[in-house]
């Protein structure tokens, strides 16, 4: 069971090329609006022809263009899970997931859709007609049709970004059992870096058309390793670097010296997540002063003028003792949440 | 009185609806995926019998099916049939004058399509064939349906083109729109005014009935959406 997706497409200025391998396991797609995600997934399912590259799946191939193949999507049994969810308008929800069985003899359909149904927890709904469905049940509709026709790869787009935060954890945990019984490959397309920590194994980020190396989820988190990434992954705080002479990286923006690091080749920036900057001095410390103070939820969102003039963003607990605004305030990090990050737009 | 002119216009609407229904939906498919400059060239040309007078439209079919001419003399030499002057032949002038209408219409409703369901539909193995005739058409029904009716009602009342092609032979080529002219040109004859009027009824009842059509199916169109 894998996927091995391998192309290259140009749309006008944009220039995609993505590459990634996947095994009996969620992948996650992560990037912006419009770095690719969707025409990626598109090309694997055979909705969009790549203009170079192949897609392997399982050992057939379902495109290569050297070789001249170009499997119609109804050939691929790759599965789509639309944003829309594309459910027909005109057709009920029971005849809406017949689709799914119309490789079965005619008389079956029925019966197989009827214990669809059941196994997602639509039967009361039957004869109901998709508009009149929440966006759950909708997405659940949506996902029992994709799932009927038994496809060996399923592909989700986006499949919790028109939902409310209830119904998104709500389904999310649908989602994680359903895809825990299905066994296939599956990706995801999401911006949510929370969603992939939750639900994927690895994560695929797309910069701008490019796709980076796959790595864990974890490892996103503590070693982005790209400015792209350390965005997708949330970071708050980024600042171009110097290397000075004598090793030492500057935080241009922060006026920040850090002591000399293990630095990657093409380091462009440095990042610090807003929970890594603890009060107190310490090794690495930064003298800065308050510039405002934000209640979060559960936490006490802290603003710092550094000496570089930028602002640093810091997340502390509400129980943490806050200066009043504009009172000097002293930050440190550890060492080993410093994130190193090569620069994004000449990344390659 | 002789009904004739009735029985004559509603066959020929009726043809013509058909033949447009098939020709307007497959040009509005086939332009709607087209590239945008072809397109445009499209639309232009497939648009414009709807804004040239109809009699410019039935002079040029005369130009190109006349016995004289060289798509006329070829069909004569081949079925030995003569193309106007029959009462079919107002077929091809009322078609060539509806087509903009389905056209456009059909083309909307094309265009409005979400290109999602025929995706899934893809992706869950269905048949480009099946996509086309039980997805888009029936989701694009409204539409289409409204073009079929407005085409036909356009059909009825055809008279530019139509009394080019075929002219008014009481009892052969003549419709309901060429007899109220014929009565009219000449009123001085016995029961001319009566008729006239006759016609003139005939011909707001049945403008009426289509109009009142039209909205039942769209109210109907409306519900029926939530109830099938």
């Amino acid at each position: 069971m894998a996927l091995r997706v391998e192309i290259e497409k140009r749309l006008g200025d944009f220039q995609l090329r993505v590459r990634f391998d996947t095994e009996r396991a969620l992948l996650a797609l992560l990037g912006a609006s419009g770095s690719g995600k969707s025409v990626t997934l598109r090309c694997v399912a055979g909705l969009m022809t790549p203009d170079r590259g192949r897609i392997v799946l399982n050992g057939r191939t379902l495109y290569d263009s050297e070789k001249k193949i170009n499997l119609p999507p109804q050939q691929r049994r790759v599965g789509y899970l639309f944003q829309s969810c594309a459910l027909i308008p005109q057709r009920s929800v029971l005849q809406n997931v017949e689709l799914g069985f119309h490789a079965h003899p005619r008389r079956q359909r029925r019966a197989l859709a009827l214990a669809q149904l059941e196994r997602f927890r639509l039967e009361k709904l039957a004869d109901a007609l998709p508009r009149t469905l929440s966006g759950g049940e909708r997405q659940r509709c949506a996902l029992a049709r994709t799932l009927a026709a038994e496809p060996e790869a399923l592909l989700l787009d986006e499949p919790f970004s028109a939902l409310d935060d209830y119904l998104k954890w709500q389904l999310e945990l649908e989602l994680a059992r359903t895809l825990e019984d299905y066994g296939g490959d599956a990706i995801l397309v999401t911006h949510s870096r929370d969603e992939v920590c939750r639900l994927a194994k690895s994560v695929c980020i797309l910069n701008g058309g490019r796709s980076e190396p796959l790595r864990s989820a974890a490892e996103m988190m503590t070693a982005p390793g790209s400015l792209a990434a350390a965005l997708l992954s949330g970071c708050k705080n980024l600042s171009p670097v110097t290397v000075q002479g004598d090793g030492s990286l500057l935080c241009t923006d922060w006026g920040w010296r850090l002591p000399a690091l293990p630095v990657p080749a093409g380091l462009s920036h440095v990042g610090i997540r807003a929970h890594s900057l603890r009060p107190g001095p310490g090794p690495l410390s930064l003298n800065c002063s308050l510039d405002r103070a934000i209640d979060n939820v559960f936490s006490c969102i802290l603003m710092l003028r550094t000496p570089g003039g930028a602002l640093l963003r810091a997340e502390w607990d509400k129980t943490s003792r806050i200066p009043p605004v504009g009172a000097p305030l002293t930050v440190h990090v550890a060492r080993e949440e410093i994130l190193l990050l090569t620069g994004g737009e000449a990344h390659d | 009185m002789d009904l004739f002119p009735l029985w004559n216009s509603l066959r020929i609407a009726a043809i013509s609806a058909v033949l447009v229904f098939f020709l307007g939906i497959a040009a509005a498919y086939w332009s709607s995926r087209a590239p945008r400059l072809v397109k445009g060239l499209l639309d232009v040309v497939l648009t414009l019998p709807l804004v040239l007078p109809p009699t410019v439209v039935g002079y040029l079919l005369i130009l190109l099916l006349g016995p004289n001419q060289a798509l006329g003399a070829l069909l004569f030499r081949l079925f030995g049939a003569r193309l106007l002057m029959r009462w079919w032949s107002a077929v091809f002038a009322v078609s060539v004058v509806i087509f903009p209408l389905m056209y456009r219409t059909a083309r909307g409703a094309f265009e409005s399509f979400d290109e999602d369901l025929a995706a899934a539909g893809r992706t869950l193995g269905l048949s480009e064939r099946y996509i086309f005739w039980r997805i888009r058409l029936p989701a694009c029904r409204q539409g289409i349906l409204a073009g079929v009716v407005l085409s036909f009602a356009r059909a009825l009342g055809e008279y530019g083109a139509t009394s080019m092609v075929v002219g008014f032979i009481p009892g052969r080529t003549a419709t309901v729109a060429t007899q109220v002219a014929f009565l009219w040109q000449n009123d001085s004859a016995p029961g001319a005014r009566q008729s006239l009027l006759i016609w003139v009824l005939i011909n707001l009842t049945i403008s009426a009935a289509v109009l009142i059509t039209v909205n039942l199916l769209e109210k109907r169109g409306g519900s029926r959406g939530t109830a099938r």
